[in-house]
């Protein structure tokens, strides 16, 4: 138990909660309840909107299981893991202002709200809000888990304890608070967590006597290590390359994504989001995994990869400094899980409940629905979190591809293909759902790549192929 | 204003080209860099400041370049479109 990075590290973690539950305060005075409980009444600025893109991209598996694989693999998988600065600039021109006009529109607050009047099924209505429900759920579990560590490995509270008081404290500033609390405080957030990690790779520059100093280290335990290859020789150009569709370009048909892309107030703001958002990502991808290599030769032989970052904090830096460097992945996986939560229980309430079960519903029954379904989503996904793997990026990881698989030719041809209709749409999200979760239990790496590649490219087709063959069929 | 005689579909398509254009390019410089020099013996290499030079130029000088190409396009080459607009909404 570290007693000191203990308190400054909950007392960082509170000034966020703290400020989140005031900025929920501000949030009931606006007209439409679902627009600012879920949108945050589609007034966000250029940083508020580049920094909450970045804390929700940059989660678990940035902050926590990247850098420990690194840790094992070198230079190798932070070269993978840089390709992620395209998602700064990347998803915003893409989606673009063709988006948020078409977005404001149709008046839609989720992405299955965009896909519906899109394209006028209910059909993909009902298969994009599985898709999402299923796959966000491991990605959640997987934020949860991260957080849970996190807290174990500072305070030495055993692994369930940790696990409670993250998810407490998630989830009831998230339940409170919708999406302008979660956006305000990613802002802060992400500003902990850019600074943090420049403090810790710092620190470990120094402690490890320098950069030439490290390498030369490295290079003398195996020579791997500083190569492109990871520590094995076994990261392929290919599988590496792979990881710009995962982790880069796919990253535009993120519902999570894609919801913040329809939030921003005016061209202004979304022009500085561009600029911030690429700077942001670049600094915390690339810090956090050159971190994760470079604790090796100070820290060697630590057992569970996901434990590198908060142990290598805890011995460069002075306790206190710790505590609170280590607030920023904290901080980074709260917004994620936040944002998650709010996308699942946004997709039940009103993409199925309000379209399909209930139209007439109440503001008030909206409300208080809104509030208890996120609640019950929270502590669903801690029970699975209770029994966690080891490796949380690999769960992200997967449930990254299935959602990209999914999701981006019904997205992005839908805003730029005037031809693509709900045919295409829903050959597109069956085959790349089901073939993404099939290559992965199979066959997880054809022609060498994420099996991400090969889904995005059967949903292609399937998309292409339904759209112009079935165009003039009346179902 | 000049701009708002355009066409706003017009000016976003346009965008979102750049937009592909500089993943592109982003990805040839990554991977060439990484590649082209990472695939020596690790003797061999030289080193920047610390790096080795395969590192700094795909990784470290790729985000720098990929930074202020960003900067550059959207100051100089994106329009600022009416928003809140009524009219717009309607076209």
């Amino acid at each position: 138990m570290n007693l000191v990075a203990s308190i400054t590290l909950f007392s960082s973690v509170a000034i966020i909660f703290f400020i989140g539950l005031l900025a929920s305060r501000t949030t009931n005075t606006s007209a439409s309840f679902m627009e600012d409980y879920y949108l945050g009444g589609r007034s966000l600025g250029g940083f508020v909107l580049a920094m909450t893109m970045t804390a929700t991209y940059g989660s678990a598996s940035s902050f926590i299981g990247g850098p420990g694989v690194a840790y094992n693999e070198g230079l190798g998988w932070v070269l993978l893991s840089v390709i992620q600065v395209s998602t700064g600039y990347f998803t915003l021109m893409i989606l673009g202002k063709r988006f948020a006009i078409t977005a404001k529109k149709y008046k839609a607050i989720t992405m299955v709200d965009f896909l519906k009047e899109r394209y006028q099924s209910k059909w993909v209505v009902l298969l994009s809000s599985f898709s999402i429900i299923v796959f966000l759920f491991s990605a959640m579990a997987a934020q949860w888990i991260g957080g849970g560590r996190l807290i174990e490995s500072i305070t030495g509270l055993s692994y369930h304890s940790a696990l409670l008081i993250f998810v407490l404290t998630v989830l009831i500033y998230v339940t409170f608070g919708g999406f302008r609390a979660v956006t305000l405080t990613d802002s802060i957030q992400g500003t902990i967590m850019i600074i943090g990690t420049v403090i810790l790779l710092a620190s470990i520059i120094i402690a490890g006597g320098g950069i030439s100093s490290i390498m030369a280290n490295l290079r003398a335990e195996n020579p791997n290590l500083i190569t492109p290859y990871g520590a094995d020789g076994s990261l392929s150009p290919q599988y590496v390359s792979s990881f710009w569709i995962l982790v880069g370009v796919g990253v535009v048909a993120l519902p999570q994504i894609v919801v913040r892309a329809m939030s921003y107030k005016n061209t202004k703001s979304f022009h500085r989001a561009l600029i911030i958002g690429t700077i942001v990502v670049g600094v915390i991808m690339l810090n956090m995994h050159l971190i994760g290599v470079f604790a090796r030769p100070i820290l060697p032989g630590v057992e569970v990869p996901d434990t590198v970052i908060p142990l290598i904090a805890l011995e460069v830096l002075p306790a206190w400094l710790a505590g609170i460097v280590l607030a920023a992945p904290l901080a980074a996986i709260m917004s994620t899980v936040d944002s998650l939560l709010l996308l699942v229980s946004s997709t039940i309430v009103k993409d199925v409940y309000l379209n399909y079960i209930q139209p007439t519903a109440s503001k008030k029954k909206v409300r208080t629905l809104s509030m208890t379904i996120t609640a019950i989503l929270g502590l669903i996904v801690y029970l699975i979190a209770i029994n966690p793997p080891d490796l949380i990026i690999w769960l992200n990881l997967y449930t990254i591809g299935g959602l990209e698989a999914a999701f981006i030719w019904p997205v992005v041809m839908g805003i730029y293909w005037k031809k693509g209709n709900k045919y295409g749409a829903i050959a597109a999200i069956i085959t790349g759902f089901s073939s993404y979760i099939l290559f992965q239990a199979v066959y997880p790496e054809p022609f060498g790549m994420h099996s991400v590649v090969s889904s995005i490219a059967i949903s292609l087709i399937a998309y292409v192929g339904a759209s112009l063959s079935l165009r003039n069929k009346v179902l | 204003m000049k701009e708002q005689d355009k066409n706003p579909i017009k000016i976003a398509n346009r965008e979102a080209l750049i937009g592909v254009i500089l993943v592109v390019f982003h990805f040839i410089w990554w991977f060439a860099f990484a590649y082209g020099l990472g695939k020596k013996e690790p003797a061999e290499y030289q080193y920047i400041l610390g790096f080795p030079a395969w590192f700094f130029y795909s990784c470290i000088a790729g985000i720098i370049i990929m930074s202020i190409l960003v900067f550059i396009i959207v100051k100089f080459f994106f329009t600022d479109l009416p928003f809140d607009d009524e009219e717009f909404e309607q076209s």
